[in-house]
């Protein structure tokens, strides 16, 4: 990275594109970008075929569309979380979030007997709102991310708490169950949602002059401020996003499970950073991407379905799960240096 | 219903032996501190519902309850600003057995009696007034021997284990796993997996088991939580047979799924009895320096079904 903002918009090209891209010595190789820039790819893939040979169900159409339902969960909030680390800040509040915007939706529909327009616009709203309140103390009190986003975790599930009296919110209208629970065509909704929120970041990312700013801003603060970038401005949008994605997977965990949980989503947000940064987005900011985080949320639900597939002891899924995560990081950092 | 006749014989003792010395002053306000791992599993927030019923019921008793957000070091604090508060008792259920015997030797030295409930603390030259529990791994049998009941003896099983390492998990599962060994052997655990005490987590392993294409024919978890998820699970597979569920807990949303027939049963250990006698030990104890017979008291837990609902403590609004 250079001090120069210009070039950290003219990297926001490549690094934010997800399907084109240029560079500058003009066109190359789609599979050669991929290849470079993706080596997390591989590691999936590999892990894909480990998992394939050793459980014969795993590549079946159904197990497929299993694991993406259930990725699209922590996937969404992931999508979010890459626009607040790709600006060199954090987000530990998502878990939290996701639970308070599920019980918000279960309270509306069972306490409130509210519409599913109502039942899912609510929720949205609380959370977009909490995640712009959370971007305006970053930015005027000059507080960092990791303090405030760690005090509305605590404060999110306090409120989910407060709302719901300690109690799970169940037995929801068939309508809203549809949005967790419902198919188009083969394809569960939970899917096709978390497509177009995977398509749309990425478009934001890579094809506008906001997303251009996220990179900037990642790159280096200082000077994308000097060259014209509305530094704070772009900052509580990228948090109100983050807030917003969590929000929405909250709704979805809630129609999905017929019931509100106020302890859903607990210790959720470090799968979420762990996404991201599987990923190859840097931690400090400015590097990585869309298609990577879901690359990363893909291989952490590929994990979880294998070993309850392979039916592995409780005690070892989690140093299996460490290792896997650490070990592909590791293999994509080496990829990157050659 | 004792209860209540012995409480009104305390009354009615107390209101004549106090017309006799002619002064008409209630009982002394007490209040007792109420230190539960976490409020936001309904087990804990029914248990304090108990309570505060409790104290009402006996009256000029004022309940300060603190919740340990699940995090040991948290309760452990909280023990120390109840001592600072000065409560005249402290009815505990801990987190973790171990962890919580600095906290009993602070509450002992400071000279306040502390109650246990649901998790026992042992340690030596530890002065606790009464332990009331339910004992998970006599729960865990008792699934275990209706399921086997259900089965025939013969079949396929699915275990959905709590957080690995904690202690309801590791006795309920010991209980389980203990009967079907010795008193069912042709009932295999097919399955042995952990969705740490979620719903969430219980509907994504049971769609991963279901996704195996094994099968089986009863599912028991740790917790009705887990249990009513796998069920959301299950509902959604198309053509499935019906399967055996079993949960454990009879929290109100297991014990609707029940009357509805999802669900087949589930474990009833009655938090509300077990935190309400300690409490009434607690207060005689204070009001009249009369301490508990026996250092231990066991409710025992029993199997819910359709046919016995109104055996289960419904949630207290």
């Amino acid at each position: 990275m250079t001090l120069d903002a210009r070039t950290a918009a003219e990297t926001a090209k490549h690094e934010g594109g997800l399907w084109v891209s240029e560079s500058p010595g003009g066109k190359v190789s789609f599979w050669r970008i991929l290849a470079e820039r993706y080596a997390i790819l591989f590691g999936f893939l590999v892990i894909c075929a480990i998992l394939a040979m050793l459980c014969p169900n795993f590549l079946s159409v159904a197990n497929i569309l299993n694991v993406l339902r259930q990725v699209s969960i922590t996937g969404i909030m992931a999508i979010g979380a890459t626009f607040v680390i790709l600006t060199g800040g954090i987000d530990l509040s998502v878990g939290s979030v996701l639970a308070l915007a599920g019980i918000l939706a279960a309270g509306m529909q069972v306490v409130h007997e509210a519409g599913v327009f109502v039942s899912v616009l609510v929720p949205l709203i609380v959370t977009g709102l909490l995640g712009i309140l959370v971007g305006l103390v970053i930015t005027k009190c000059h507080v960092a991310p990791f303090i405030v986003t760690l005090g509305v975790m605590s404060v999110a599930r306090g409120a989910t708490l407060v709302y719901s009296k300690g109690y799970p919110i169940s037995g929801l209208t068939r309508e809203f169950r549809f949005i967790g629970g419902g198919l188009i065509g083969q394809i569960p909704i939970p899917v096709i949602i978390y497509a177009l929120v995977a398509i749309a970041g990425s478009i934001v990312l890579s094809q506008t002059r906001f997303g251009r700013h996220v990179y900037a801003i990642g790159g280096n603060q200082e000077a994308a401020r000097l060259s014209g970038v509305l530094v704070e401005k772009t900052k509580i949008i990228v948090y109100g996003i983050s807030s917003l994605t969590a929000g929405l997977s909250g709704v979805i965990l809630t129609s999905r499970l017929n019931s509100g949980e106020p302890v859903a989503g607990v210790g959720q947000e470090l799968d979420v950073i762990a996404s991201v940064v599987i990923g190859g987005t840097s931690l400090m900011g400015g590097e990585g991407g869309i298609f990577g985080t879901v690359i990363g949320s893909l291989l952490i639900g590929v994990l979880n379905n294998g070993l309850n597939l392979l039916n592995v002891s409780s005690f070892y899924q989690q140093i299996v799960k460490g290792l896997i995560i650490v070990a592909a990081v590791i293999f994509d950092q080496l990829r990157r240096r050659r | 219903m004792v209860r209540r006749i012995m409480l009104a014989l305390v009354i009615g003792v107390l209101f004549v032996g106090l017309l006799g010395t002619g002064s008409l002053a209630a009982p002394k306000e007490l209040t007792i501190g109420l230190s539960v791992p976490s409020l936001s599993f309904t087990w804990f927030s029914f248990l304090k519902g108990a309570v505060e019923a409790e104290a009402r019921k006996l009256g000029n008793v004022k309940i300060i309850t603190v919740d340990a957000e699940n995090k040991t070091s948290k309760q452990m604090s909280d023990i120390e600003d109840l001592i600072v508060k000065k409560v005249d008792a402290v009815l505990l259920v801990p987190i973790e057995v171990k962890a919580l015997i600095p906290a009993v030797e602070d509450l002992n030295r400071a000279k306040i009696p502390v109650a246990t409930v649901d998790r026992r603390i042992e340690g030596s030259g530890l002065d606790i007034l009464v332990h009331v529990g339910a004992d998970n791994v006599e729960g865990g049998r008792q699934a275990a021997r209706y399921i086997g009941k259900l089965l025939n003896g013969k079949g396929n099983v699915v275990e959905i284990e709590g957080t690995p390492g904690s202690s309801p998990a590791r006795d309920r599962g010991k209980g389980f796993n203990e009967v079907l060994k010795n008193e069912f052997p042709n009932i295999k655990v097919v399955f042995r997996q952990p969705a740490d005490f979620r719903r969430a987590d219980g509907m994504n392993l049971m769609e991963n088991i279901i996704q195996s294409g094994k099968d089986f024919d009863a599912v028991f978890a740790h917790n009705d939580d887990m249990i009513l998820g796998a069920l959301e699970a299950l509902k959604a597979r198309a053509g499935g047979k019906k399967v055996i569920t079993m949960g454990f807990d009879a929290i109100e949303d297991a014990l609707n799924a029940v009357e509805d027939g999802t669900l087949n049963g589930t474990i009833e250990q009655f938090p509300g009895k077990q935190a309400a006698t300690a409490l009434d030990i607690l207060v005689e104890y204070l009001r009249t320096g009369k301490a508990p017979s026996s250092k231990t008291i066991w409710i025992q837990p029993k199997v819910i079904t359709k046919a016995n609902l109104d055996d289960a403590e419904k949630r207290l609004k």
